[in-house]
């Protein structure tokens, strides 16, 4: 089948029930979403699909022909980080960094839709994600930067 | 219209509004009031998400139009402080407020007038011994007649049947009990049975199953769709956990339900169970159906890649999701629930060890969901296969609903998973 990931169309050999996640680093070598539970509980293999964020470890691709996928590596790269992507840096908001790719991703699905989100919107929005260092005053932060920006 | 109003209406003068005389603190009394309080689960209707505990204010969008529920703790301005026992026992008994209006039947009094006397006095007396909180809400916004609180005496006419509650003498004690318990403070029926167009319980079909906040609410009588069939021990031990290995986690507008039901003398619970089991009547346990089966289609490679890792029954329950073979979501009549936790699964309880599910509502488009309801039908029930156009029906108005019965998170918090089997 053939794939979408952040602009471009790929081949895909795997079969049609692997998630999305296995898909992007394994086949696509795309390593910006992290396997954290595999049970989509944690977050940390959060991409775009079609704008809106989906657990990548319990999707299959078999689901995704058709939609634009977008993972961490579509919102910029390390020379020219985008918006979200510097408002982290910028506040510093990773410690041991492993859940954060989620994190980006998932407040960049919520700017796309509220570009001016409340408090209550940004925690409700990031809900979903499971931080176990600890920066999440500054990952609150870092959301109401970007969206300042 | 207007004449048959008028003639109902309230004739009783408005009272001030003065502290009633409390009643005496007796932990007993207080204790039992608080098993009942839990029964009748007041507090999730009485209760904003976030809010104080009874203050009230929930909005009820019914075919209507809104009513918001009211602030039952003793404050004696915004709350039920100047409300005297004798009218709250009468409230209870007659559905009408503390000035003798009408009050809308949102407020089960169809149910709670079978409530005794005594459990009445029990549940004012834990009520006035609250914390009183001010808080005022929104009026109700209603439509013309129902707006106007007399045209309710046309309503109680027609579908009202005031009384206690008459036990069978053919039957036994935890039976009876069970009955008073179901029908009455409990009001399943509230959930449990479908409504007519004027919003009253079909005489008739009680039990046979209904809505609640965008769920369909299972037939728990002899229609009960179960798969594994209930036994007493296991649909007391569903009340009381929350969970039970062979049946899953209580969702939805259940989940606070049980929650409520988690310190209520089991007695009260096996009564319930004994009640509803002999309504549900005896049957053997449906082998699950063979794969074979089910044609291979997409819904098998979501299912595969999206749901078998919690739900293939080899992660033990509460925290492993249920094996579809047992689940009523795949076997009940109705889609509808089947396609709420899919789209807006199980949110995690705050700061508390409890099941959940991840939402698949942006993973999933309409056609891939019909997909999977349709082959996890095949696959893993016995049932009819359900309808296209009934999947579709059912996905619209559950993404309709948007999910506003999703939001409570998954019965068995803070369980022990060694309970519940």
């Amino acid at each position: 089948m053939k794939l979408d990931v952040n602009g471009q169309v790929h081949d895909i050999a795997s079969e049609p029930d692997t998630p999305l996640l296995y898909v992007l680093r394994d086949e696509l070598h795309l390593n910006g979403a992290k396997y954290g539970c595999g049970l989509g509980q944690c977050g940390a293999c959060t991409v775009l699909a079609d704008g809106e964020a989906i657990f990548s470890c319990v999707t299959p691709v078999a689901a995704l022909g058709g939609r634009r996928i977008t993972t961490l590596e579509g919102l910029g790269t390390a020379a020219r980080p985008g918006a979200v992507q510097r408002a982290f840096i910028e506040e510093q908001a990773a410690q041991c960094g492993f859940c954060i790719p989620g994190m980006i991703v998932r407040a960049e699905a919520l700017l796309r839709a509220h570009p001016d989100p409340t408090e209550a919107q940004i925690r409700t929005a990031l809900q979903p994600h499971l931080c176990r260092c600890g920066t999440h005053m500054r990952i609150l932060k870092a959301v109401r930067r970007a969206a300042k920006a | 219209m207007t004449l048959i109003v008028a003639a109902c209406a309230s004739t009783e003068a408005p009272r001030p509004k003065v502290a009633a005389p409390r009643p005496a603190a007796d932990k007993a009394l207080l204790a039992r009031g608080e098993a009942l309080a839990a029964l009748g689960n007041c507090r999730t209707c009485h209760t904003l998400p976030d809010g104080k505990s009874y203050a009230g204010g929930v909005p009820f969008k019914t075919a209507f139009g809104t009513v918001y529920s009211t602030n039952i703790t003793p404050d004696v301005e915004s709350g039920i402080g100047a409300w005297t026992e004798a009218e709250f026992i009468r409230a209870m008994r007659e559905g009408v407020d503390r000035e003798g209006h009408n009050l809308y039947p949102v407020f089960p009094y169809d149910h709670f007038t079978h409530v005794t006397d005594d459990d009445d006095r029990a549940i004012y007396a834990y009520l006035m011994s609250r914390t009183p909180v001010k808080a005022r809400h929104p009026h109700n916004e209603l439509v013309f007649p129902v707006n106007i609180r007399a045209s309710m005496s046309v309503w109680k006419k027609l579908y009202f049947k005031p009384g206690p509650h008459q036990d069978d003498p053919a039957r036994s004690r935890a039976y009876n009990r069970g009955a008073y318990l179901v029908d009455g403070l409990g009001h399943c029926g509230g959930c449990h049975t479908p409504r007519n167009a004027a919003g009253a319980e079909v005489p008739g079909r009680e039990l046979d199953g209904g809505e609640a906040e965008g769920w369909h609410a299972y037939a728990i009588n002899a229609r009960s769709q179960a798969p594994t069939p209930w036994t007493e021990a296991t649909l007391t031990a569903y009340l009381k956990h929350g969970w039970q290995a062979d049946h899953g986690v209580s969702r939805g507008p259940m989940a606070p339900v049980t929650d409520e039901l988690g310190d209520v003398p089991e007695e009260d619970l096996r009564a319930i169970a004994t009640y509803l089991v002999t309504l549900m009547g005896s049957r053997a346990a449906e082998p699950a159906p063979a794969a074979a089966q089910a044609a291979p289609s997409e819904g098998a490679a979501i299912y595969a890649g999206a749901c078998a890792q919690c739900h293939d029954g080899t992660q033990p329950l509460p925290f492993g999701g249920i094996a579809l073979p047992q689940s009523i979501g795949v076997s009940g009549e109705s889609p509808r629930n089947l396609f709420n936790v899919i789209l807006y699964g199980l949110p995690p309880a705050e700061g508390e060890a409890a099941p959940m599910m991840p939402a698949f509502e942006g993973a999933l488009d309409d056609r891939q969901l019909t997909q999977l309801a349709a082959w996890l039908r095949v696959r893993f029930s016995r049932r009819e296969p359900w309808t296209e156009a009934q999947l579709e029906h059912e996905l619209r108005e559950a993404r309709r609903k948007g999910g506003e019965g999703a939001r409570y998170p998954a019965g068995g918090n803070a369980i022990d998973p060694a309970k519940g089997s």
